[in-house]
């Protein structure tokens, strides 16, 4: 599936400015971005439900908006997908009936967790039960390609670690994946390629590795201790070129080569200051700390 | 949670049966109209106790055979109900629910989609049609002749096409409250002064020019040709209804939106 120089407007919004992606055969890809970043619209233009304004997309080999290709693509839409009054197994048994070789729509209930709501009125379940339900209904028809906008939005952490494990297990079948999320780690979890946009542009692009270690001097220490710390004796006393910053409240950052002597250096001034620095951790950027450096904002506003 | 298979995702996509396809949603969309308290309230409670009322009150003035007069005007109502009202509201929380979203992106395609949503209406006024009767039967109903028979199907099928088209037209266009709050709002307007269970009679001459010009009338009216005095109906009903059923599925086709 290939994406370059989409833009798609709204009256005068600009949702999506001019996007470059591609997802590799068998592999997932995961879109990367805060609220209104252009995540969905993205999405939905690769699925066929809205005309781009500008730019190509192609989808297997063919234009998103023809009919072929429905039914080579699972979609889970974000939120919504079920007649108010349906029963949930009734919702998953139509779906699979307009695909040739479904799954079986009771095991695929099983499996997400949904026997036991499979009578239960589409409005009754909860939303993350609605999501569930709507993975089910991308997965059922065996796709070569699912859509995923935001697939564990509103659900409790078994259910996200059931929909990482299916993810793996879609992409260890041979299955393509493009989902969206806001979620640093499910990112670096899931996907072989992540795509991180903002504004309708995208900001950076590659692999988790790619784009948490792009350089040896580009880790950080962090740790906990008392607000409000004076920071200029210590700065004083690092090599050139650290940086320290209270983050948050209460959160220090160093940031650049850390190497062991820093880490004494650090856990030393600390001492002076009669402090206890806890969770001391040097860790690689996250895909959090690479956001934040892009934009200057966080990614959870 | 020991993982799955491998191959238990591998690739196998394909469309489904179209006939398959047809019978399922179909079937799905009946049940679910049938199952909704609301929709049966409308569709055949209210419908029920209003023959009754006109077949055995005197309250509203019916040309005789009484009970025969109220079979047509009722049936006219029923279908008002489930094809006009029952079909709008429905169709605007679908909307909101994002149904037609998620099956716009299945295999099913958008023909098959309408198709679908058409039998399950025609198979809801089945359902409303052999409950009246029986009713009526019940309440010493002279059954029609043959014809009068064969022409009110046609009627009902016309009907049930041009409100179907209306309740699209107001269903798929705009927010779910507001869909809610007109199509009950028409449905009491055209059962009071739309000639359902009032005739044209009483009315100034201008005003039963409008009104004839309504489908409600044309087809309560062609009905009442049909089920009371056996004959076929006028043309001017026929082509009102066809009217109405081609200019809202136009339109209705340019404003009808998934989302
Ligand atoms: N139907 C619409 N009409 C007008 N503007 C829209 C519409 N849908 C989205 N937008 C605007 O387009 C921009 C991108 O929206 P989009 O839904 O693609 O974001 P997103 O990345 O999916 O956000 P979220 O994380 O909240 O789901 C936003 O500024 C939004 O306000
Ligand atoms: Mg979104």
């Amino acid at each position: 599936m290939e994406v370059s120089g989409l833009v798609k407007k709204y009256g005068s919004v600009v949702a999506v400015d001019g996007l470059d992606l591609v997802v590799e055969r068998g592999s997932v890809l995961a879109l990367l971005g805060p609220n209104g970043a252009g995540k969905t619209t993205t999405v939905e233009v690769c699925e066929g439900f809205r005309r781009a304004d500008g730019g190509s997309v192609r989808v297997l080999g063919s234009d998103p908006r023809s009919p072929d290709l429905r039914a080579r693509v699972g979609v889970m839409p974000q939120g919504g997908g079920g007649y108010p009054g349906v029963r949930a197994d009734e919702m998953l048994r139509l779906v699979a009936a307009c695909a040739a070789r479904p799954l079986d729509p009771a095991w695929l209930l099983d499996v997400l967790g949904l026997s036991g709501v499979g009578r239960t009125p589409y409005k009754r379940l909860s939303g993350g039960q609605q999501q569930r339900l709507s993975l089910a209904c991308a997965l059922v028809g065996r796709p070569e390609l699912v859509f995923l906008d935001e697939p564990t939005a509103g659900m409790d952490p078994q259910a996200r670690r059931l929909v990482w494990e299916l993810v793996g297990a879609l992409r260890s079948d041979g299955v393509s994946v493009l989902l969206t999320t806001h979620l640093m780690d499910e990112a670096e979890a899931l996907a072989d390629a992540v795509v991180i946009m903002d504004g309708g542009r995208v900001v950076a692009a590659g692999t988790p590795a790619e784009l948490t270690s792009p350089h040896a001097d580009d880790q950080q220490l962090r740790f906990r201790a008392r607000p409000g710390l004076d920071l200029s004796l210590l700065t004083g006393a690092l090599p050139e070129g650290l940086r320290v910053r209270e983050a948050s409240r209460g959160t220090y950052l160093v940031q650049g080569r850390i190497d062991p002597q820093v880490v004494s250096t650090v856990t030393s001034w600390c001492a002076q200051q009669g402090v206890l620095a806890e969770e001391l951790t040097v860790a690689r950027r996250s895909l959090e700390d690479v956001f934040l450096d892009l934009t200057g904002r966080e990614l959870r506003s | 949670m020991s993982g799955f298979a491998p191959g238990t995702f591998t690739p196998a996509p394909g469309r489904g049966r179209l006939g398959r396809m047809l019978w399922a949603q179909t079937r799905t969309e009946a049940v679910l109209t049938l199952r909704n308290g609301e929709q049966v309230l409308l569709t055949v409670l209210i419908p029920v106790a209003l023959l009754v009322a006109l077949s055995l009150m005197s309250v509203v003035p019916m040309p005789e055979p009484r009970v025969g007069s109220a079979v047509a005007r009722i049936l006219a109502l029923a279908v008002i109900s489930s094809a006009f009202t029952g079909q709008a509201i429905a169709l605007g929380f679908d909307r909101r629910y994002g149904v037609l979203k998620r099956l716009a992106a299945t295999a099913l395609p958008r023909w098959l989609l309408v198709a679908g949503r058409v039998a399950a209406g025609f198979a809801v006024v089945a359902v409303q049609v052999v409950i009246l009767c029986v009713t009526a039967l019940l309440l010493g109903w002279q059954p029609p002749t043959a014809a009068g028979a064969l022409w009110a199907v046609v009627l009902l099928v016309l009907g049930t096409l041009s409100f179907g088209a209306l309740g699209v037209l107001l269903g798929g266009a705009l927010r779910a409250e507001i869909v809610l709050a007109l199509a009950n709002i028409a449905w009491f307007l055209l059962l009071l002064v739309g000639g359902v269970a009032l005739g044209v009679d009483g009315l100034p001459s201008w005003l039963v020019t409008v009104v004839e010009l309504l489908p409600s009338a044309a087809l309560a009216e062609g009905l009442q040709s049909a089920l009371v005095d056996g004959s076929a109906p006028g043309v001017r009903p026929v082509l009102v209804l066809i009217a109405w059923g081609v200019a809202a599925g136009t339109l209705a086709s340019r404003t009808t939106k998934l989302g």
